[in-house]
């Protein structure tokens, strides 16, 4: 249970990581058809820590962040938040999901909401927040994420890269906990990835907590405290960017780095 | 604004500034001052004498063919008689009060039946899909009610609830015509408009009810501001047309003596044989259901794709 934190500023509760995943295992359909997709997982991310997932696709990384926001249930395991173990089907769902956040990986705006809208939902639904003050937090985080001149279009008038950039952005509404980030540089040119990464960087030193998907080791090496393995359902390796993507110990893991070129 | 907005940014990434203003439609105005060159006002020039054959094209083909249906009609040899017991302008004078007081029944069960059958057919369709155990015997008695009033012609109903509700004598069920004549209307149209909601429904994908959730949703929360929205707009023009055929099958009324259009139509043409009244209310009809469709049409596009093409990353301009 190698934590490659550096262990720098963390103030509160030093010891009991924010997010626990414990033997965690996750299968699709059933009988002959069946298919283990996660296979006993156990993963810690502290407080202020980046926690980054790698692995080919198929292995469970989507998958795995679903089931963090209770979006999947897991056939066994602990999923502890704060110490409680949230996969427990008497725990309120919905109050667990408002303390985090998802940006998916196909983004999953809502088509019939502009923007600003599509900000402001749970803000005004959730926490029963006054129209205004829910938009005048929704226009300072577009504003971060370099959207303000787009808050009135409709998702589909966006293109891609303003997709992604706006589902970011409904994510960081609420000011969650934990951040849960599904490939979210895919469908950025290099230099606004370079932004979206140092909008990352940003929020990291502002103590937001991240479990991040990801292709693009670049990005990984940049923003992870610690690089998790996945491969066939299992965490394959793990340690600090330089641990795992210069010096892999382990076969499988050396053959994706290689694939990757 | 949207100048500054970008301009507020980062410097050093001039390249992606760029970038953004290509892909931003319309808030431009802010480009130098442009001349098309020659090849863009041939370009231009060309589309403007396609557009021009083309509605040449048309024009010429609407006017053969209507040219031959005159022709085919009025060289019928029955063709004198039928103008005479069809359409008898003076008749049609004579009657059109007699028919317009009766359609205004029509209109009157139209709405009525609309504005219940489209709240009514939406919770139903609702209910069919919510997952609340308590409401288990509503979801059997709607599932029930769909499957009846589907599967039973219109007239059946009418006849059943027109004559066999007043035979309960209940004493607090008006007994009038319209009134039954509309119950049985609402009854059936529900049915199909709940059909069709539950379609919306389940059209919108999954991943919405997901993202919805993931922000700290309930599921009726869910429901209510992402999935109903979306669904409503996908059905659009299938309730459209559904609201349309309402509006004339509330004609049917008449079968129970109900004095709506038809009847008043009906009534007018015992005794002499022309049957110009029928004429009449068929063209009252139209007048209602024509502008009424294009109303819908035009209130759909601008709610669905057609309305927002120009503005939709990826619906290009095709040739
Ligand atoms: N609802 C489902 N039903 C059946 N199989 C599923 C379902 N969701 C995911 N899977 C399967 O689980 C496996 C893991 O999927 P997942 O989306 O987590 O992969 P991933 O690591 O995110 O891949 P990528 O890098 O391509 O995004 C895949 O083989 C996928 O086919
Ligand atoms: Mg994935």
């Amino acid at each position: 249970m190698s934590r490659a934190s550096d262990g720098g500023a963390r103030p509160g509760k030093p010891d009991a990581p924010l997010l626990s995943l414990r033997g965690v295992r996750k299968t699709f359909g059933t009988g002959a058809g069946q298919h283990v997709v996660l296979d006993g997982i156990d993963l810690d991310v502290a407080e202020h820590q980046c926690v980054v997932l790698v692995g080919s696709s198929g292995s469970g990384k989507s998958t795995l962040l679903r089931a963090v926001d209770l979006l999947e249930e897991i056939d066994d395991g602990q999923i502890l938040l704060d110490g409680e173990d949230v996969a427990n089907p008497w725990v309120d769902a919905n109050a667990v999901r408002a303390r985090l956040a998802l940006v998916f990986q196909q983004y999953n705006l809502f088509p019939h909401l502009r923007v600003l809208d599509n900000l402001t939902l749970a803000p005004r639904v959730v926490h029963r927040r006054p129209r205004p003050s829910a938009e005048a937090d929704a226009h300072a985080i577009l504003e971060k994420v370099g959207l303000t001149h787009r808050a009135r279009a409709y998702p589909d008038q966006l293109s891609g890269g303003e997709q992604q950039r706006a589902a970011i952005a409904r994510a960081l509404v609420g000011g969650p906990e934990l951040l849960l980030l599904d490939e979210v540089t895919s469908a950025l040119d290099p230099a606004l990835a370079g932004e979206v990464l140092d909008l990352l960087l940003a929020l990291r030193a502002e103590g937001t907590t991240m479990l991040v998907a990801t292709h693009e080791m670049r990005f990984a090496r940049q923003v992870a405290d610690e690089i998790v393995f996945l491969h066939e359902g299992r965490i394959h390796e793990r340690g600090t960017p330089t641990q795992v993507l210069d010096h892999p110990q382990r076969d499988a893991t050396r053959e994706f780095l290689r694939r990757l070129g | 604004m949207s100048d500054d907005a970008r301009e507020g940014r980062t410097a050093g990434h001039a390249d992606a500034r760029s970038h953004g203003d290509g892909r931003s439609h319309g808030d431009g105005g802010s480009q130098g001052a442009w001349t098309p060159s020659d090849i863009a006002r041939a370009r231009t020039a060309y589309r403007r004498t396609q557009r021009r054959r083309a509605l040449l094209v048309a024009a010429v083909a609407t006017v053969i063919v209507l040219g031959a249906v005159v022709l085919v009609v009025t060289n019928a040899p029955g063709w004198e008689r039928a103008r005479d017991a069809f359409f008898s302008p003076q008749r049609a004078v004579e009657v059109l009060p007699e028919v317009a007081a009766g359609l205004w029944l029509n209109l009157r069960v139209w709405i009525v039946a609309s504005v219940v059958g489209l709240i009514v057919g939406l919770l139903l369709a609702v209910l069919r899909t919510s997952r609340i155990p308590a409401l288990f015997p509503l979801r059997l008695f709607a599932i029930a009610y769909v499957d009846v009033f589907r599967g039973v012609p219109l007239l059946l109903i009418l006849l059943l609830v027109g004559f066999g509700l007043p035979a309960l004598r209940l004493p607090w069920l008006p007994v009038s015509a319209a009134f039954l004549g509309g119950l049985a209307i609402v009854l059936t149209y529900t049915a199909y408009l709940a059909e069709i909601f539950r379609a919306g429904i389940e059209s919108v994908h999954p991943s919405q009810v997901a993202a919805a959730r993931s922000l700290g949703l309930t599921r009726g929360q869910a429901v209510r501001r992402v999935v109903l929205p979306q669904a409503v707009r996908n059905v659009t023009a299938p309730v459209a047309s559904m609201l349309v055929a309402l509006q004339k099958d509330s004609g049917l009324i008449s079968i129970l003596g109900a004095v709506d259009a038809i009847r008043a139509a009906q009534i007018a043409t015992t005794g002499d044989y022309n049957f110009t009244p029928y004429v009449v209310a068929g063209v009252l009809f139209l007048l209602i259901s024509i502008p009424l469709t294009r109303l819908v049409d035009a209130w759909s596009a601008r709610q669905g794709w057609r309305g927002q093409m120009r503005g939709i990353a990826g619906a290009g301009a095709l040739r």
